[in-house]
């Protein structure tokens, strides 16, 4: 059996599975059935300042986006931060971890962007043991109307400033949490870095309306006819944060800062995918909002079976292994050729390859009177539409040409040496190959 | 109190009426919105869907199928009624396993089809359910269109033309007008007096109008709707009905299983239907199989299908072979009705196991006995009272193109002409598709 024990900014839990700050994690007894049932860590929900805390609105705070059987695919939120007293989650905070040393447990914070905030609630989060904090400079509603969260987010000399202050009064780790609404996630993440973070953890929700209730136009989730954006998270988010996370795990500034991936696992595969782009653990809260904690036991087991099938031992063994083979779409290689192949014996003839091929691409799929889908080699740009539109598993697949053989689309034979666009004849900012 | 299914002789009461009532509930019960959109959402939206190319009327499936993902459960029956208006009724009674759904890919792929019956019935209720008629009548043209028939070919037919503009008045020899969907379908497949709600609605494009009890040859000739009308559509179904030749086939307890069928669907009362304890139904189409199913529902305690050839060369289709199967009916192969025996009424049926060499058949000279107290003849209708000088194509009035027959002005279509098997849906598309022609010749 693999091992799970993962290490995370020196903070040990018994899995990289922690839940992210939300509504999952907002008090003691939520928690306290999540460690029972497996989880790992938990990022407590995040705390505001000291007096009376924000409130809630009092009507659907969710929204969802399914698949045909009401599968879950994408949620978005309006809850804002915590909204009990700060003093009851400290106290709450105290007693799991002490209840529960073994786990990580770590204070999601959001005060105003003044360092006497910041300064005032630090030695309070510090006293209850918590295993580190993280800056929630990512919550897109509600809280960015007040100058905070993803309003802080967006400005990385913000981020910077309120790092700073972080390290100068607390001891332990401090992990931001980034925002995805914004255009380049690279500098935040550096900013983070500049100011001392210990780690970045990303993404936080993105800025989403789930729909529009087309008999009164009002935006859901929709609070008495009114409707606001909210933040997406889920199966839907996956592949943007994964983009994100290797943009900052490849990024030369911030290459080598601790990640923590957030955005939609699911099931163990999407935490290895996390991983293997940089991460070093992963949170959840989507997951396990629609299926409950006992999901921990899917994603314990999944990753541990894996991982004893390609011989790791150890989480660590796995994290940024595929962080080199992402790269700029300038560097890929434009001699490499492959044509699409239908195995015949797969085929239902469904014909979907074919209309996606004929309307919407390169017309290199031929239809016989008797439903015979073939590819034309002399047409196939090899573009996978028809992998992705096929609805059998492993009926088509994209098989490479060896070098020396002729391209029937180009004429071209098909060359063995590496040469990307940076080098290629048509590019006027090509270099000559000297 | 029920008598039970061993009472001896043919009785009615069998079973209790809660029994009954039970028995006779939908075969399919209808799907509720959530399991349609799971259902529908198994369609691949195939290109050149083989589904479409598989059904009679060529019904857009995919596109409903699409319609139903995308909530508009009415549009997609409004999809599929545009090009046949009796899809409700062939949503019940298709077989669709041997045709849209056999050839759906996921059969292929997985041997579990999208459910297109259940699917198009969900379409089509919840456009009859909100009583709306999505079609509308063209200007009048002034001209005057007999249908002969009420069946399925002919509502078809007079629905097309009265959307033209054209007039539309239907003989019907019958009570009621529906045809075999009224007289003749599995009563558990058509519940709750669907096929006259299916006519109601259908006559609400107004200008058609229905004649019952006036029937062809009587008060009513062929010269005579010709020079009435503008043109004549037959669609007068089937009325024979083969005759058994084996001894003893005049003894009480021996009839027709159409008939019998007839009974049940007119029934008000089942528990007032007699039904024997050992029922023998001689055929192997689907008549056969609904008659022994319905025999089985009404509490009769052995029900045995005899059928000539093997198995495959049943008209019935695997499924309604296993639905009759999976009720307690008998199916026997290869066996041929010699003689029924018994004392003034039936009692005992003598079969005579049968071989079959290049394709002829033959007895083999070993003979079985099956108690019988009521022995179902479902082998086979004909044609009977097709008007003089209509020309014939074997048993069928023949027909080319679009339902033209060998006289001016006269169309035929449904199980009476010949071409297509005779399916409900099939009648429809020849209904419709004559209606089209006589259209085009009325204009011309």
């Amino acid at each position: 059996m693999a091992d799970l024990t993962t290490n995370f900014l020196g903070i040990s839990s018994p899995n990289p599975y922690w839940l992210a700050s939300a509504p999952p994690t907002d008090k003691e007894y939520n928690v306290r059935r999540a460690f029972e049932a497996g989880w790992g860590g938990v990022v407590w929900k995040t705390l505001g300042s000291e007096g009376p805390p924000v409130v809630n609105v009092n009507g659907p705070r969710y929204g969802a986006i399914y698949g045909a059987d009401r599968r879950l695919l994408g949620l978005n939120n309006i809850e804002l931060i915590t909204d009990r007293p700060l003093e009851v989650n400290l106290e709450e905070m105290a007693r799991v971890k002490a209840d529960y040393p073994d786990r990580a447990l770590i204070a999601s914070i959001m005060v105003p962007c003044e360092e006497e905030a910041w300064k005032a609630i630090l030695p309070r989060v510090e006293e209850t043991g918590a295993d580190g904090i993280e800056l929630n400079f990512g919550c897109p509603h509600g809280m960015s109307e007040r100058g905070m969260g993803a309003a802080v987010g967006q400005v990385p000399e913000y981020i910077e400033m309120v790092t700073r202050w972080c390290k100068k009064y607390y001891d332990r780790p401090v992990i931001v949490k980034l925002t995805p609404n914004i255009t380049d996630v690279r500098k935040p993440a550096e900013a983070a870095k500049n100011g001392g973070a210990d780690a970045v953890s990303l993404i936080n929700t993105i800025n989403s309306i789930t729909s529009v209730d087309l008999d009164t136009f009002s935006p859901e989730p929709s609070i008495d006819g009114k409707g606001s954006h909210g933040g997406y998270c889920g199966p839907a988010v996956k592949p943007i944060a994964l983009s994100m996370v290797s943009e900052i795990a490849r990024a030369e500034a911030t290459h080598g800062l601790p990640i923590s991936g957030i955005g939609g696992v699911t099931t163990w595969r999407d935490a290895a995918e996390f991983i293997s782009l940089g991460c070093g653990n992963v949170q959840v809260c989507t997951a396990a909002m629609t299926y409950g904690f006992k999901i921990i036991d899917e994603l314990t087991a999944g990753l541990s079976k894996w991982m004893d099938e390609k011989g790791y031992t150890n989480v660590s063994e796995i994290v940024g292994r595929a962080v080199p083979n992402v790269t700029d779409w300038q560097y890929l290689n434009l001699n490499y050729v492959a044509k699409a192949k239908i195995d015949q014996d797969e085929c239902i003839k469904c014909g979907r390859c074919y209309a996606a091929c004929e309307d919407t691409s390169h017309q290199a799929i031929s239809m016989s009177d008797d439903r015979v889908f073939e590819v034309m080699d002399d047409e196939c740009v090899a573009c996978n539409l028809c992998v992705d539109v096929c609805p059998v598993d492993g009926c088509i697949s994209m098989v490479p040409m060896t070098a020396g053989e002729v391209d029937p689309r180009t004429g071209l034979e098909v060359q063995r040496d590496y040469a990307n666009w940076t080098t290629h004849p048509n590019n006027p900012m090509a270099k000559a190959a000297e | 109190m029920a008598q039970g299914q061993i009472a001896p002789g043919i009785v009615s009461g069998r079973l209790s009426s809660d029994e009954l009532t039970s028995n006779f509930t939908d075969l399919h019960p209808p799907l509720a919105p959530h399991e349609a959109a799971v259902a529908a959402d198994r369609c691949y939206f195939c290109y050149d869907a083989p589904c479409v190319t598989a059904c009679p009327t060529d019904i857009d499936i995919p596109l409903f199928m699409r319609q139903i993902q995308a909530g508009q459960p009415e549009a997609a029956g409004e999809t599929i009624l545009a090009q046949n208006i009796l899809g409700g009724m062939c949503a019940r009674v298709c077989p669709t396993e041997t045709l849209c759904e056999e050839v759906c890919v996921r059969e292929t792929a997985e041997g579990s089809p999208v459910e297109i019956g259940r699917l198009q019935r969900y379409a089509t209720d919840s456009v009859m359910v909100g009583g709306s008629h999505p079609f509308q009548r063209a200007a009048p043209t002034g001209k005057t269109v007999a249908v002969i028939g009420a069946g399925p070919a002919g509502l078809a037919c007079a629905h097309r033309l009265a959307m033209f503009g054209h007039d539309v008045v239907i003989h019907e020899s019958r009570p009621k007008p529906g045809g075999l969907n009224e007289y003749g379908i599995a009563a558990y497949k058509s519940t709750n007096d669907f096929a006259q709600a299916e006519v109601d609605w259908l006559m609400k494009i107004g200008g058609i109008s229905i004649e019952t009890g006036s029937v062809l040859g009587e008060g009513v000739s062929l010269d005579g709707l010709i020079e009435n009308y503008d043109a004549v559509f037959l669609s007068i179904g089937l009325a024979g009905v083969n005759a058994l030749r084996a001894q003893g086939a005049d003894l009480d307890g021996v009839r027709h299983a159409v008939d019998f069928i007839s009974d049940v669907r007119q029934a008000s009362d089942l528990s007032h239907l007699p039904v024997g304890r050992n029922v023998v139904v001689i055929g192997g189409g689907m008549t056969a199989v609904d008659a022994a199913v319905k025999s089985k529902l009404l509490g009769a305690e052995h029900v045995t299908i005899a059928y000539r050839r093997g198995r495959d060369a049943m008209g019935a289709s695997r499924f309604e072979q296993d639905l009759a199967s999976s009720h307690g009916v008998k199916i026997m192969t290869n066996v041929q009705p010699v003689a029924v025996h018994g004392n003034g009424a039936a009692a005992v049926i003598e079969l005579e196991y049968t071989s079959s060499h290049d394709g002829k058949l033959s007895g083999t000279g070993e003979m079985i006995r099956i108690p019988a107290d009521q022995v179902l003849k479902a082998i086979g209708q004909n044609l009977d009272g097709a008007p003089e000088g209509l020309k014939l194509d074997g048993n069928k009035i023949a027909v080319s193109g679009a339902g033209r027959t060998s006289m001016g002005g006269v169309w035929a279509g449904g199980d009476c002409a010949s071409g297509g098997e005779d399916l409900t849906v099939t009648a429809v598309a020849e209904g419709r598709d004559a209606a089209m022609d006589i259209h085009a010749t009325l204009v011309s």
